[in-house]
């Protein structure tokens, strides 16, 4: 499908076009439903005056300053994973190329669990996390570097390192007073839980500069994938463009990690999940996003809902939800 | 003296420590199909992809119009120059008139991705590989023959008028070999300089104009096939002893290579 405005075209895949439109609105579902409901139902009408503070006090305070800062946290944090999943698969061309299997997110744990043990506040904790990312992300790019890095020795690379860290958290685990464990336990798992505006707005601040950036890269990236001397002989810098994506995807994992904790799962199933519902070939950095958001938001609503009044981490469900319906489209791929 | 687009001169060419050749020089005639031929590992593919600035020589420089090649934007040079390397990815799933279409990314901007003159290109360049009729065939279902034919067309479509191609032959059986080949020679007649690192030394013959015969990293003769292919040189390159007979079909040399037995009824 072509579209063409004087000098400005574009072309576009309906059936993206289509998910696209289709998950924005299952996310906006998801999230009034997760404003409505829970042990107080707060009635559509009543969330909009709520969030335009024209509402009663309590819904107010339930709405905005309880579910509302929670619901956005899913969102944004769901559509960062997403896309920092999309940018790695992309890059080692291996889905097993997502930051939760490459040890990105077993770092930011290792840093979140220092942080706990530090006796740390919530931003310290946070901060921890992003520093642990930043740094396994640099440590197994130079294991990984060989005058340049190639996709599957990043991926081994990231799986050894992954390994590694995982053992240092279960150590540190075992050495911190119970209490710190509990803590960083419940972190570990992943968890909306309790977030305010000051989880979601650093999120939302990365995301604001990193989505215009992701929008960039997206289609030299896809040429790169083809192979980087077919990137090249299209007139594409291949080491720019690679050293922004991973500056981006290190980024964008390391922030939502930071806010949610080690989420399992969604930046490895929404890419995929993205490129088999588009039929794309190649990354697809809008709706990997989206499927995210979508995703944790989803999980999110379920975690609190299914067994109320036992409120269930939201990765314990992100892996049970996005693992199940991964498998049910790969059985369907091989027909 | 020839006009020549395309020359590199005193190029040192080495993969990290590994010095492939030192001080080559070589030019490409206009118009000209050109293939560069040699044993394997003489440095002919590294020749080809250091012309295309995939690899950056240690010492000497390409150049492109007059200009150092690397010192021109990337995406001005994907517009002169285009490179069919040895082995591309197919994206998963991905059709051929999708994969064609990606040939255009060098003439793109961000707000114009998909011009009247994009649809034509790709058109034309499936019109010219005979792909045309498998535009939404998956790619990957394709045989050996028609994806090279497609990866053919990509490179068509980014119109340039200098086309590399790394061994577009390799893996083809031998009709599909012929038949790519046959298909450069047409995009040659249409007014195109084409460089192609071949393996067959009878094919190289065969379609060049202009013939690179390498050695150990070094250009051992350059010229007009019929001109310059002598038992000696083929005996000096390959390490073969042969006999030169003129190919019944084009007038160009044929190498024979020497039998160690010979069948009685021939001596006879």
């Amino acid at each position: 499908m072509n579209v063409r405005v004087g000098s400005w075209s574009v072309r576009l895949a309906p059936r993206a076009l289509l998910v696209t439109v289709l998950l924005i609105l299952i996310g906006c579902a998801v999230s009034v439903a997760a404003l409505a409901t829970g042990e107080f139902t707060v009635p559509v009408p009543d969330i909009i005056d709520a969030l335009f503070g024209q509402g009663t006090p309590v819904a107010e305070l339930i709405v905005s300053k309880l579910r509302a800062p929670r619901v956005v946290t899913g969102l944004l944090v769901g559509a960062a994973f997403g896309l920092s999943g999309a940018i790695f698969q992309s890059l080692t061309r291996n889905p097993l190329g997502s930051p939760d299997f490459i040890g990105f997110t077993a770092g930011a744990s290792t840093g979140g669990i220092l942080a706990v043990v530090a006796g740390g506040s919530a931003l310290v904790i946070a901060g921890g996390a992003l520093l642990g990312c930043v740094a396994t992300a640099a440590l197994v790019y130079l294991l990984a570097y060989r005058g340049g890095v190639a996709g599957y020795r990043l991926v081994l690379v990231g799986i050894g390192a992954n390994a590694l860290l995982l053992a240092v958290n279960s150590y540190l685990l075992t050495r911190a007073n119970i209490n710190d464990a509990a803590t960083a336990g419940a972190w570990l798992t992943g968890s909306l839980s309790g977030r305010g505006w000051d989880h979601a707005v650093p999120v939302a601040l990365a995301l604001a500069v990193l989505l215009p950036l992701c929008a960039a890269i997206s289609r030299p990236m896809r040429m790169i994938e083809m192979g980087d001397d077919a990137a090249r002989a299209m007139g594409i810098r291949v080491e720019v463009v690679r050293a922004a994506a991973i500056a981006a995807g290190v980024l964008l994992s390391g922030v939502a990690t930071a806010a949610a904790g080690p989420v399992a799962f969604v930046a490895l199933a929404s890419p995929q999940l993205a490129r088999r519902l588009t039929r794309s070939p190649g990354v697809t950095m809008a709706s990997s996003a989206l499927m995210g958001a979508v995703l944790l938001t989803a999980a999110d609503l379920a975690a609190q809902r299914l067994l109320a009044p036992t409120q269930l981490p939201v990765g314990v469900l992100t892996a049970a939800i996005g693992g199940t319906y991964l498998v049910l489209l790969l059985r369907k791929d091989r027909h | 003296m020839v006009s020549s687009r395309l020359s590199g001169t005193g190029l040192t060419l080495a993969y990290d420590q590994r010095v492939v050749a030192t001080d080559l020089s070589v030019t490409i005639p206009d118009a000209s199909f050109t293939v560069i031929i040699g044993p394997n590992a003489c440095g002919k593919s590294t020749l080809l992809r250091a012309l295309a600035r995939m690899l950056k020589p240690k010492a000497g420089a390409v150049h492109l119009d007059g200009s150092v090649i690397t010192s021109l934007p990337s995406k001005e040079v994907a517009r002169r120059l285009g490179l069919l390397p040895q082995s591309s990815i197919v994206p998963d799933g991905i059709t051929v008139a999708d994969l064609v279409a990606r040939g255009r990314y060098p003439h793109q901007k961000l707000m114009r991705q998909w011009s009247k003159a994009d649809e034509a290109a790709v058109a034309e360049a499936m019109r010219a590989t005979d792909v045309a009729g498998l535009a939404d065939r998956i790619v990957d279902e394709l045989s050996g023959g028609q994806r090279q034919r497609v990866w053919l067309a990509m490179a068509l479509a980014q119109e340039t008028p200098i086309l590399l191609l790394d061994e577009p032959t390799t893996y083809l059986d031998i009709s599909h070999q012929i038949e790519v080949l046959d298909l450069c020679a047409d995009l040659h007649e249409a007014g195109r300089t084409m460089v192609a690192v071949l393996h067959d030394l009878n094919q190289a013959c065969r379609y060049a104009t202009h013939l690179i015969v390498m050695r150990a990293g070094e250009i051992v003769a350059a010229g007009d096939p019929t001109e310059i292919v002598t038992p000696e040189l083929v005996e000096q390159v390959f390490d073969l002893r042969c006999e030169i007979i003129q190919d019944p079909q084009t007038g160009t040399p044929l190498i024979v290579p020497e039998a160690r037995r010979r069948v009685a009824a021939a001596t006879a």
